[in-house]
């Protein structure tokens, strides 16, 4: 059953095997195509690690992530998230599996209503579960605030009024307000300036460290995919095409696309010839 | 060789509709050499978009020019008048920005968006702007030149909308072209891609070169000198194989050590970042001294309540640091 089989007594939390998303291409004459954005994904994440999924744009990495966040239905396959099949359970069921997976986008500022303020954003996906009284959701919001680096002071903050590094680290707030145990973070750094990128880049470490986070870090920046992951899957037209500790990527890559996507890495060392003469 | 462009002391604030004022650019001087290419790296914030603007006055209707002056061909950019500013815009400064899906027309072809620009300015009759914007497509799209040229942007690639932009940038020969972030948006495949074409029409043009982003790494190699912006102010300006191997300003020392290799050691264990503590926010506060001071990790008293001003550290290498002011 388990796919990668890396630890025989262990299930792995998120199991995807031959997933396969299609979309109809509009076109107003000619025959109906169809695009694949899937074609055939499988691969495992076991509880407390980190998966990145490296590519560029246009090679499937976004859909994997709203398929995997129940967000667009698979045209075929099987998301088996702790031991259910998530494609084949009812809406009521899907309803307690949601919060549980939570998705990060690349740009927050679109993820925010930039009239509401930071205290209602984040306390509205437990306001919608119902469980919590206000004092409790309060004291929750607070904690979170500080433990991602924002000040309870925020609290009454806009949306609108946040920096761009301060609203992705709202968003990782919202999300962990309903205790995930999937992070699925989709180019969640990539608008983000370096330094910015660095301390939500610890953040990460620090939560997968203390709450067990099981992160999909979906990137096209090879350096912060090794840097945070354990594991990479190198995507390529709707495929893997590669899938390894993340070391090994980068040291032995075996496909000529992995190796493109090393080559072009900017690198900070001076001197080396980097930018191809055209 | 000589100086292209120079601005002086410059001093750019934003009124908020509260009335107050919000200084984005507090005093920045540099001067943009014939031929070079300067990389200007800040983060957001930092004011590398407010300079960019700047350049070409192109001010958001709230912004206030405090003091300063963009010194182009003997006139200051920022006291011409419109008229002349308009002729200077696109023909002899250019401005490429980031996004090239929101900077194209979207019904338009591509070709004829280029054409424009010659149009505007009024650089040959019909048969002559054809050609010119044929040669430039050619330059850059080679055996699809015509094809592309006929495109509507839709049906164009993100990197192929940027050479596009770049056409557009380059069709009437201006002196000198202002990219502020003309790769953020590229997948790092098109990025490379994008930054080849910059670098040969560098060298086949002479083409003179300001070149903005929040990415040190993309300047290494590509840059003749690098302007490090913090807090709208100059924290260094040197020759980028200075900057970039021995930094002399705490900001962009900390700032290099904060991004991560493709050639750090593992050990399966998972490393935090050496990452700069706390907002750049905190810069853009009106405030007495250093603007790095509330996150720098060398800070002394002095750097409260006074601003470190630029200090000569050799012919080619300036910092804003007391630090090596004491050296």
């Amino acid at each position: 059953m388990s796919a990668a089989g890396q630890d025989k007594n262990m299930q792995p939390l998120l199991d995807v095997k031959n997933l396969v998303k299609t979309y109809p291409r509009k076109r107003l004459t000619g025959p109906r195509e169809e695009v694949r954005a899937l074609d055939g994904v499988s691969f495992s994440i076991f509880r407390g690690t980190t998966l990145a999924i490296a590519g560029e744009s246009g090679s499937g990495k976004s859909t994997l992530a709203f398929c995997l966040a129940c967000l667009e239905k698979p045209t075929s396959g099987i998301i088996r998230f702790e031991e259910k099949d998530m494609l084949q359970i009812g809406e009521k069921d899907l309803r307690t599996v949601r919060p549980k997976v939570q998705l990060i986008f690349q740009d927050p500022a679109g993820s925010f209503n930039p009239r509401w303020k930071v205290f209602e954003i984040l306390t509205e996906p437990l306001a919608l579960q119902g469980n919590l009284s206000r004092d409790e959701m309060r004291a929750r919001a607070h904690a979170l605030l500080e433990q991602v680096g924002l000040s309870s002071i925020m609290e009454g903050k806009l949306a609108s009024e946040l920096s761009g590094g301060q609203r992705q680290r709202l968003a990782i707030a919202r999300a962990l307000m309903l205790e995930p145990k999937v992070l699925i973070l989709d180019e969640a750094l990539s608008a983000l300036d370096c330094s910015v990128q660095a301390q939500i880049a610890n953040l990460l470490v620090e939560l997968q460290s203390s709450r067990g986070m099981t992160c999909l870090f979906i990137t096209h920046d090879m350096a912060m995919a090794a840097h945070l992951a354990d594991e990479i899957a190198v995507m390529s037209k709707g495929r893997i095409v590669e899938h390894g500790p993340a070391d090994k990527i980068l040291k032995q890559p075996q496909t000529g696309i992995t190796r493109e996507l090393l080559a072009a890495m900017p690198r900070l060392d001076f001197g080396r010839p980097q930018v191809p003469e055209s | 060789m000589g100086t292209i462009l120079e601005v002086r002391d410059l001093q750019v604030a934003y009124r908020s509709r509260g009335g107050d004022l919000f200084r984005a650019l507090a005093g920045i001087s540099f001067c943009l050499e014939s031929g070079e290419v300067l990389g200007v790296l800040g983060e957001s914030g930092s004011g590398k978009s407010t300079l960019a603007v700047s350049l070409l006055r192109l001010f958001r209707r709230n912004s206030v020019v405090v003091s300063g002056a963009v010194l182009f061909d003997g006139r200051d950019l920022l006291k011409v008048e419109p008229s002349e500013l308009q002729a200077i815009r696109g023909k002899s400064i250019s401005l490429i920005f980031q996004e090239p899906s929101v900077a194209l027309h979207p019904t338009m072809r591509v070709g004829r968006q280029v054409r424009q620009i010659l149009d505007a300015h009024g650089m040959g009759n019909s048969d002559q702007l054809v050609r010119r914007t044929g040669e430039v497509f050619e330059a850059l799209f080679g055996e699809e030149a015509e094809r592309i040229a006929r495109s509507y942007p839709h049906q164009l690639s993100g990197g192929q909308r940027q050479r596009v932009l770049i056409a557009q940038a380059i069709v009437c020969r201006p002196s000198v072209v202002v990219a502020d972030e003309p790769t953020a948006s590229l997948d790092p495949t098109t990025q490379m891609e994008i930054l080849g074409v910059f670098r040969a029409l560098q060298k086949g043009l002479g083409l003179t070169m300001i070149f903005i982003t929040h990415s040190p790494a993309l300047l290494s190699g590509f840059a003749d000198r690098i302007l490090i912006l913090y807090g709208g102010r100059v924290a260094e300006l040197g020759v980028a194989s200075e900057v970039l191997v021995s930094p002399k300003h705490p900001y962009t020392h900390a700032l290099f050590r904060s991004i991560p290799s493709l050639d750090e050691p593992r050990d399966g264990r998972k490393r935090i970042l050496p990452a700069i503590p706390r907002d750049s926010n905190l810069s853009s506060l009106p405030r007495a001294g250093c603007p790095f001071e509330p996150r720098c990790p060398e800070r002394m008293d002095i750097c409260k309540s006074e601003n470190p001003g630029l200090v000569n550290l050799s012919e080619s290498h300036l910092a804003s640091c007391f630090r090596n002011e004491n050296q």
